[in-house]
C-alpha cells in the first residue's frame, strides 16, 4: 500500500519572456519560492526530479539535475532530469509521487522548467517538433503545431462544427489570465481577434496557440511521516496520479481524435484517487491549441459547448483552466504540468482571488507529451 | 531540420521511404507506414513486409506556413494524412498543388521528390509525396 | 551502327512537371521577344533525379518487366542534385533494381538521354543483360535574363530497353553517332550557370552535329527521309529542328507531332526523347521513327525505330502530364527554381 503524499510548498516564476534570466537562475527561484511556501530547511529535500524538454537543444545543456541542485544549494541530491516532451512537467510530478509514495524519500522537490526564448522561433519549432517521430513525420517538414492542424479540421469534419465554437477556449483561457499575476496574457481577446489572428499551419490561427514563453514553477512533496516533524495548515494530498501513452504519432492512431491516453490516464488517477470524474472540482487541461482544450473536454460533454454555455468558468459545471490555461497563464512547455499542479495548489488553497472556486475540494491537472502521445493525470484533494 | 547531419540515418531509411514498405501484421491484419519490428496495435512480432498501394485519399491536412530549418523558403506547404488503399494511413507532403485547392477526400497518387537537404552542403534526402491523380 | 540482335522498346514513360512560365510573362521581366510560348517549371521540390524516377516508373511498368529483371539505368543529364554523388543509384534503388545492375550517370549537356539508349541498347544487344533502363531528365538552369532562361525547360523521358520480341513496341534498327570538339556551351565546375558562345551554337554546332549524324545513319542504313513517318529533332527552341528537317529534306508533318519545345522548353536531355514518347503514344503498327539529338560539346546521336504491331496498346501519361498546366509568374518562378536565396 503506497504510502500518503502531500504537496507542502509550491513556487512559480512569471511565465514570459524572461531575457535576463537562465534557465538554472529560472529553476532555482521557483525552487527556493517553494521551499520557502513550505517553510521547510531546503537541506531536508532529499530527491530533486527537474521537468524539462528541450534544455538540451536550446541551451545545449542536459544534467539538469545536477545543475540545478548545485545552483539550489542542495547537492548531494538525488536528482535527474524527466522528458516527456510537453508533459514533461506532468511525469515529473508523477516520478516525485512514486519516490514519495514508496517509502524511500520523505520530502523531494519537483521542478519544471523551460527557457525557450533563447532560440530563435525556428529552431524553438524545430526542438517542439522532437515530441513527433523524428523520421517519418517531422522529415515532412511538419511542425508541432500542423499536426495538431490535423486533429483540429479532422474534429471540424467529423462534426461538422464551426471553427468559432472551437476558437472560443482561448477567449475563455485569456478572461481567466486576466486576475492571475503568474500569467504571460494577463489581457482579455475577443472572439474576433482570435478568428482575425493570422494562420499559423491552417486551419489553426495565432492566439489559437499557446505562445512561446520561459517559466519556472516547483513543488514541495513529503510523506506522512514527514508532515508530523513539520506540521503546517493548508494541505494538499496527490490523490491520485498516473501517466499513459498512446500510439505516438496520431494518424496511426485507430481513431485519432478518440485521445486514448487520456481516457486510460484519467480512469487510472482516479480509480486510484477514489473518486470519480464528476468529483472535480477545478480541471486544468492540456490547451496548447484550441482543438486539444475541447478534446479534453468531450469525456464531459460536447467541449465546445461547455465552453460556450460558460461551464468553464468559476461557478460553472466544471471549472477549467481557471488561472489562464496553457494559452494565457502561458506554456513553458516542460514546466507546464507543474504549472497546472501549481494553479490547483492556488485553488485548493483558495488563494485564487477573483477566480477562485468556492469550496474547491478536488483538482485534476492534465498534461500532454506530444499530441497526447503522452498524458499525465494528477489528482489533488485538499486536505486538513 | 536535422540535429545532427547523418548520412547513415538517411541511407537506412531510404528505401522504406523511397519505396513505401510498410508492415503488414499477420495477427491483425493492421497495416502500418513504415515497416517497423512489432505491430503497434496488437504487439505481434514479425511484421511482414510489403510496398503500400500508391493510391489514396486525404483524410485531413493542414497548411505549414511557418517552416522549421531545412524547409525555408518552401512555405507555404501542404501536409497531409493519406489513407492508401488498403487502408494504411501515411503522413506526407501533397505537391504540385495550391493550398486552397486542396480537400479532404481528395484522390491522390505516390510521386518521388525532394523533401529536405540536411544541410545546404549535406545530403539530400527523398522521399514520396503525393500529388492530386491525374 | 547497326544493332545485329533484337533490342527494341518495351516500354517508355515521360515526366513535365506541373508548372509552366508564359514566354511573354518573362519578356515582361527581362524585355526581349521569348522563343517559345511556354516553357515548363519544375515544382520546388524537383530535381533531374526525381523526374528521372516518374519516367522510369512509367516505363518499368509499361513494360510489365519486374525491377529485379533490370540490368542496367544509365540516367544522362546535365543537371544533377550532387556534382559528385550519382543520381542513377537515388533512381534504381527507388525503383527496386538494386543491386545487381550497371548504374551510372552520363553527362553531355543535351544529348546523354540518346547516348544512354545506345550504350543500354549494345548491352541488351550483346546479350549482357536482358533489360535495361535509359532515362534522360534535366532541370536545366540558366542565368536569369540570359537567351537561355527564355527557354530552360524541365523533363524526363525513360525507355526500358529490352531483348523480348514480344514484350517490343518498338525495334531499334540503326543509331550514328556524330562528335566534335566544339565548344558552344558550356559550365565550369563550381559555377551555377552555363555560358554559351551565342551564334556560334547555331551552325558550327547544332545544325552541323544534327544534320551529319542524321545523313550518317541514312546513307549508313541506306534509307531517305521519305522512308521515315516521323522525325525528332532535338529541340532548344522551334525553329532550330524545323531548319533542320528543312536542310535534310523532311516535311513538317514528319516533325510536327514530336515538337514539343513550344509549349515545354528546352527539356535538355530529355528533349529528343519525349518528342519520342509523344510519336510511339500516337504511331501505328510498321511505323518508322529517326530521332536526333544534339548535346553542345559537341555531339548527335541519331537512331532509327520501327514500331511493331502492339504499338499503341500501351500509352504513357504524357498527354496527361501535357494537359495539367499551373501558370506561374516570375516570382513564382524565381521561387520555385531556387533563384531565390533564402537560407
Amino acid at each position: 500500500m503506497a504510502g500518503r503524499v502531500y504537496i507542502v510548498g509550491a513556487g512559480a516564476t512569471k511565465v514570459g519572456e524572461h531575457w535576463d534570466r537562465s534557465l538554472r537562475e529560472l529553476a532555482v527561484e521557483a525552487l527556493l519560492s517553494a521551499v520557502k511556501d513550505a517553510g521547510i530547511d531546503k537541506r531536508d529535500v532529499e530527491a530533486l526530479y527537474v521537468g524539462n524538454m528541450m534544455s538540451g537543444m536550446l541551451q545545449g545543456q542536459e544534467h539538469l539535475g545536477a545543475l540545478v541542485a548545485t545552483w539550489a544549494g542542495i547537492p548531494g541530491a538525488a536528482a535527474c532530469k524527466i522528458e516527456a516532451a510537453c508533459g514533461s512537467g506532468g511525469v515529473a510530478v508523477h516520478q516525485a509521487y512514486l519516490a514519495v509514495a514508496s517509502g524511500l524519500y520523505d520530502c523531494v522537490a519537483v521542478v519544471g522548467v523551460e527557457k525557450m526564448t533563447d532560440a530563435l522561433p525556428s529552431d524553438a519549432s524545430a526542438a517542439l517538433a522532437t515530441a513527433e517521430d523524428q523520421e517519418y513525420v517531422v522529415f515532412t517538414g511538419a511542425t508541432f503545431v500542423s499536426l495538431n492542424a490535423l486533429l483540429y479540421r479532422l474534429y471540424l469534419d467529423r462534426y461538422g462544427v464551426k471553427q468559432e465554437k472551437v476558437a472560443a477556449f482561448p477567449v475563455h483561457c485569456h478572461k481567466m489570465a486576466v486576475n492571475n499575476p503568474y500569467a504571460q496574457f494577463r489581457r482579455a481577446v475577443t472572439l474576433e481577434e482570435v478568428m482575425a489572428s493570422p494562420l499559423v499551419a491552417d486551419p489553426l490561427r495565432l492566439l489559437e496557440c499557446a505562445p512561446i514563453g520561459d517559466g519556472a514553477a516547483a513543488l514541495i512533496l513529503c510523506s506522512e511521516r514527514y508532515l508530523k516533524r513539520n506540521p503546517r495548515d493548508e494541505l494538499v494530498e496527490v490523490a491520485g496520479t498516473a501517466v499513459a501513452t498512446d500510439v505516438l504519432s496520431a494518424h496511426e492512431r485507430r481513431d485519432p481524435l478518440a485521445v486514448a491516453a487520456l481516457r486510460r490516464a484519467v480512469e487510472a488517477a482516479t480509480r486510484r484517487a477514489g473518486v470519480e470524474v464528476a468529483d472535480i472540482d477545478v480541471l486544468e487541461v492540456h490547451d496548447a491549441f484550441s482543438i486539444l482544450g475541447v478534446l479534453s473536454l468531450e469525456a464531459r460533454g460536447e467541449g465546445w459547448r461547455l465552453v460556450e454555455e460558460g461551464q468553464l468558468e468559476p461557478g460553472g459545471k466544471i471549472p477549467t483552466n481557471t488561472m489562464g490555461g496553457l494559452k494565457a497563464r502561458g506554456h513553458p512547455v516542460g514546466a507546464t504540468g507543474v504549472y497546472q499542479v501549481f494553479d490547483l495548489v492556488v485553488q485548493l488553497r483558495g488563494e485564487a482571488g477573483a477566480n477562485q472556486v468556492e469550496g474547491a475540494e478536488l483538482g485534476m491537472a492534465q498534461n500532454f507529451g506530444g499530441v497526447a502521445s503522452t498524458v499525465a493525470v494528477n489528482v489533488l484533494r485538499r486536505a486538513r | 531540420m536535422v540535429w545532427v547531419e547523418s548520412a547513415p540515418r538517411a541511407w537506412r531509411e531510404g528505401t522504406r521511404r523511397y519505396r513505401l514498405i510498410g508492415g503488414k501484421c499477420p495477427s491483425c491484419g493492421g497495416l502500418v507506414y513504415p515497416h517497423r519490428q512489432v505491430c503497434p496495435y496488437c504487439g505481434r512480432e514479425g511484421l511482414e513486409a510489403v510496398a503500400l498501394p500508391r493510391r489514396g485519399r486525404v483524410v485531413t491536412y493542414a497548411v505549414v506556413r511557418n517552416p522549421p530549418r531545412g524547409f525555408e523558403g518552401r512555405e507555404p506547404y501542404v501536409i497531409a494524412v493519406v489513407e492508401l488503399e488498403g487502408g494504411a494511413r501515411v503522413l506526407a507532403q501533397l505537391t504540385d498543388v495550391r493550398p486552397e485547392d486542396v480537400r479532404v477526400g481528395m484522390e491522390v497518387e505516390a510521386v518521388f521528390r525532394r523533401y529536405r537537404e540536411q544541410s545546404p552542403s549535406g545530403v539530400i534526402e527523398y522521399g514520396v509525396k503525393f500529388r492530386p491523380a491525374i | 551502327m547497326k544493332f545485329t540482335a533484337t533490342v527494341g522498346v518495351a516500354g517508355y514513360g515521360a515526366y513535365v512537371p506541373a508548372f509552366r512560365i508564359k514566354g511573354e510573362e518573362i519578356s515582361r521581366v527581362w524585355g526581349d521577344a521569348a522563343p517559345v510560348r511556354e516553357k515548363s517549371v519544375p515544382g520546388p521540390d524537383e530535381d533531374s533525379l526525381t523526374m528521372a524516377y516518374e519516367a522510369a516508373r512509367e516505363a518499368l511498368e509499361m513494360a510489365g518487366v519486374r525491377p529485379e529483371e533490370v540490368g542496367a539505368v544509365l540516367v544522362g543529364s546535365e543537371s544533377p542534385p550532387y556534382a559528385v554523388k550519382p543520381s542513377a543509384t537515388v533512381v534504381a534503388e527507388a525503383l527496386g533494381v538494386t543491386p545487381r545492375v550497371v548504374a551510372a550517370d552520363l553527362e553531355f549537356a543535351c544529348r546523354a538521354g540518346t547516348t544512354a539508349m545506345i550504350l543500354v541498347a549494345g548491352l541488351v544487344a550483346s546479350g549482357a543483360i536482358r533489360h535495361g533502363l535509359a532515362i534522360g531528365a534535366d532541370n536545366a538552369q540558366a542565368r536569369p535574363g540570359d537567351e537561355l532562361d527564355y527557354t530552360a525547360g524541365a523533363g524526363a523521358a525513360a525507355f526500358l530497353l529490352s531483348g523480348d520480341r514480344s514484350r517490343l513496341l518498338a525495334v531499334l534498327e540503326h543509331a550514328y553517332s556524330f562528335v566534335t570538339d566544339t565548344p558552344d556551351f558550356w559550365r565550369r565546375e563550381g559555377e551555377s550557370f552555363p555560358r554559351h558562345a551565342h551564334r556560334f551554337t547555331g551552325e558550327p554546332a547544332y545544325f552541323r552535329h544534327v544534320v551529319s549524324a542524321a545523313r550518317g545513319l541514312m546513307e549508313e542504313a541506306g534509307l531517305k527521309p521519305s522512308d521515315f513517318d516521323y522525325v525528332v529533332f532535338h529541340q532548344p527552341n522551334v525553329r532550330f529542328p524545323l531548319r533542320a528537317a528543312q536542310l535534310l529534306g523532311f516535311r513538317e508533318e514528319q516533325v510536327k507531332l514530336g515538337l514539343l519545345a513550344g509549349e515545354i522548353g528546352n527539356t535538355y536531355a530529355a528533349a529528343s526523347l519525349i518528342g519520342l514518347a509523344r510519336v510511339l503514344d500516337h504511331a501505328k503498327p510498321g511505323q518508322r521513327i529517326l530521332v536526333v539529338s544534339f548535346g553542345s560539346g559537341a555531339g548527335s546521336d541519331a537512331i532509327s525505330l520501327v514500331t511493331t504491331e502492339v504499338v499503341g496498346s500501351r500509352k504513357s501519361s504524357l498527354e496527361r502530364l501535357l494537359a495539367r498546366r499551373a501558370y506561374v509568374d516570375y516570382a513564382l518562378y524565381a521561387k520555385q527554381k531556387a533563384l531565390l536565396r533564402v537560407a
